[in-house]
């Protein structure tokens, strides 16, 4: 007798093994927390120059943390560190840089063109599309109420 | 007492982030997308904004950080530029983040290697 | 030759498997089969630029060492039958390119050594070959970047996913009268149950394998216990206990003599393989070293391999389409005395 697909969906939701949630959040929030304190180092670094604005020194922080993740990836190094500490990596701007980094590591063999060029947002590109589409949207409700008003 | 709430705040947005890949079916590319438009909801409705200036680096270094500097951006061009402001300001205020992904990947992928696991 | 009802093939003079090899990479020569081997490579490059011609180079030098053991050269083989998990199976393309023999290239997801047993023993049984080789591989790093995320990308597993095999297995089969021979074949239909998940194969495959020993048993009259070992590839720890159950229920038992080549290859624990091995070079590997070679020195008499397949690609997994699979069985036996009917 061939079992049905509605009562096979059950069967294989009993088989499956969860993941081990609360040890994985818990890596998480304390290697996430420690990025975030490596970032408000580099904001109080940042901060104190005279020359920065607040606004200017938040992306100076980006620009670092991008720069350490890209190091990190192309060392091989991101992604055992990852596999322990899941959104711990992957929330920071550390994950969204490690997304861009390995795309551009695995697809040169294609051409710097052709591979690298193209797929270097293959993973973080749908980051860039709806934050910059959200941003547009509220960017005109913006507008509207300034001319309303 | 900045770092502390740097490393509460900052380790709870990622370990929400984890109860979601764990909990739910939502793919790590998904829920990334997911927490930048939020950023950009979250900015615009007002809240985000007193929350950077609460928690610092625990705010703007998660990737809802992002989405917070994209609707600053397009906050401040619109004042300045108007309409147009809605299509410059996004990228204006990323510009550094973005580029500097694109640049660091493409050095990376000239230097390195990728290596099996 | 006989065809039965739901189409499993009997053979009149079973074809043999004059010689097997296998070789793997790195972390596979690290798990329980290391003995069983004939090479382990620690570079999983081949000493070759990219990784899809490092499994092309895998797959040459696993079917070269085949031929060689059997005491024959590239050209006393007349047909070949080999595949992969790569788009227009590359990998089985350029080793045929150098090998200069016949070739048909088989997609047939992790069922593919079922499938190109089953087509070699076709051939050769037939007489339409005098002998003909079977081969299939896999590549960790080629099936990560195809089927899912850049090498370096940090992501976390789910408990039930598979880690695609470096490796490949090649079996060389022959009208010789030597053990062991191919005594039948089932192929397999395609079932599909409407599991999405790409981190859970094992669970979409096992209804397929259910369903092709199903038929393998009706048409054979067989039951499990004439056999010392019943295998499919790769159905990994998750998807082995979802098949004991189904078949259970389908008043097939399966418990004692019943491995997994998922399972086999990695020390899921001390590894860290999550639910175990998959590719086609897994049960490829498994099939062509430690089981070819017990039945060879007789500790293992007979086998009922079968390979299970996932015929799935990224693009319709997008579509939110469900994945199809699929089962081929292959009756591997020391004795051409049929038992059953």
């Amino acid at each position: 007798m061939q079992i049905g697909s509605a009562d096979y969906q059950t069967l294989v939701k009993r088989f499956s093994k969860n993941s081990r949630t609360a040890k994985n959040t818990l890596n998480a929030f304390w290697t996430g927390g420690l990025i975030c304190i490596l970032g408000q180092a580099l904001l109080d670094l940042f901060d104190s120059q005279k020359h920065l604005t607040h606004d200017e020194a938040v992306a100076a922080v980006t620009v670092v943390l991008v720069l350490l993740s890209a190091l990190a990836t192309g060392a091989g190094l991101y992604k055992p560190v990852a596999k322990f500490a899941g959104a711990g990596t992957l929330i920071p701007v550390t994950g969204f840089a490690n997304a861009v980094v390995s795309a551009g590591l695995e697809f040169r063999s294609e051409g710097l063109v052709t591979g690298l060029g193209i797929k270097l947002f293959t993973i973080a590109g749908p980051v860039i599309v709806y934050g910059s589409a959200a941003s547009f949207i509220y960017g005109v409700i913006l507008w509207i109420i300034k001319t309303l008003a | 007492m900045q770092y502390l709430l740097a490393f509460l705040i900052g380790g709870a947005i990622c370990a929400a982030g984890q109860l979601l890949i764990d909990k739910t079916n939502l793919t790590p590319a998904r829920i990334l997308t997911g927490y930048v438009v939020i950023g950009v909801v979250l900015t615009g409705a007002g809240l985000y904004g007193p929350f950077v200036s609460f928690a610092g680096a625990g705010a703007t270094v998660p990737i809802l950080g992002f989405g917070y500097s994209l609707a600053r951006g397009v906050e401040q061009a619109v004042e300045r530029s108007g309409l147009l402001g809605a299509f410059m300001g996004g990228f204006t205020a990323t510009s550094a983040g973005i580029a500097a992904a694109i640049i660091f990947a493409v050095a990376a992928a000239l230097i390195f290697r990728p290596t099996r696991k | 030759m006989k065809r039965k009802k739901r189409g499993t093939i009997l053979f009149s003079s079973p074809p043999s498997i004059i010689a097997n090899a296998a070789v793997v990479g790195k972390t596979e020569g690290e798990g329980p089969l290391a003995a069983h081997f004939d090479a382990i490579c620690q570079d999983d490059r081949f000493c070759e630029k990219t990784w899809e011609k490092a499994e092309a180079s895998l797959q040459k030098q696993t079917l070269s060492t085949a031929i060689k053991k059997a005491g024959l050269s590239a050209d006393d083989i007349d047909m070949l039958f080999s595949g992969d998990l790569l788009n227009q199976c590359v990998a089985s393309g350029y080793c045929a390119r150098d090998m200069r023999i016949p070739f048909f290239g088989l997609y047939g997801a992790c069922s593919t050594m079922a499938e190109a047993l089953t087509l070699a023993a076709v051939m050769t049984g037939g007489g339409y070959a005098e002998r003909a080789a079977a081969v299939t591989s896999s590549h960790f790093c080629t099936a990560e970047r195809q089927f899912r995320f850049p090498l370096e990308y940090g992501g976390q597993r789910t408990p039930t996913s598979q880690r695609t095999v470096t490796g490949c297995g090649a079996a060389i089969l022959s009208r010789t009268r030597k053990p062991p021979y191919i005594l039948c074949c089932t192929p397999g239909r395609v079932v599909d149950l409407g599991i999405k998940d790409i981190n859970n194969m094992g669970a979409a495959m096992a209804p397929a394998a259910c369903d092709t020993l199903v038929s393998f048993f009706s048409d054979t009259g067989l039951s499990p216990s004439s056999f010392d070992l019943i295998l499919t590839g790769d159905l990994g720890a998750a998807g082995a206990d979802l098949l004991l159950e189904t078949a259970e229920r389908a008043g097939i038992s399966l418990r004692s003599n019943y491995d997994d080549c998922g399972r086999m290859i990695f020390d899921s624990r001390a590894q860290d393989t999550h639910s175990g091995g998959s590719g086609c070079g897994c049960s490829g590997a498994v099939i062509c070293s430690y089981v070819l070679n017990q039945m060879r020195i007789g500790k293992i008499a007979s086998v009922l391999f079968v390979g299970t397949g996932a015929l799935m690609s990224p693009t319709v997994l997008n579509q939110k389409e469900s994945i199809p699979c699929i089962a081929h069985a292959v009756y591997i036996s020391n004795s051409t005395a049929f038992k059953g009917g």
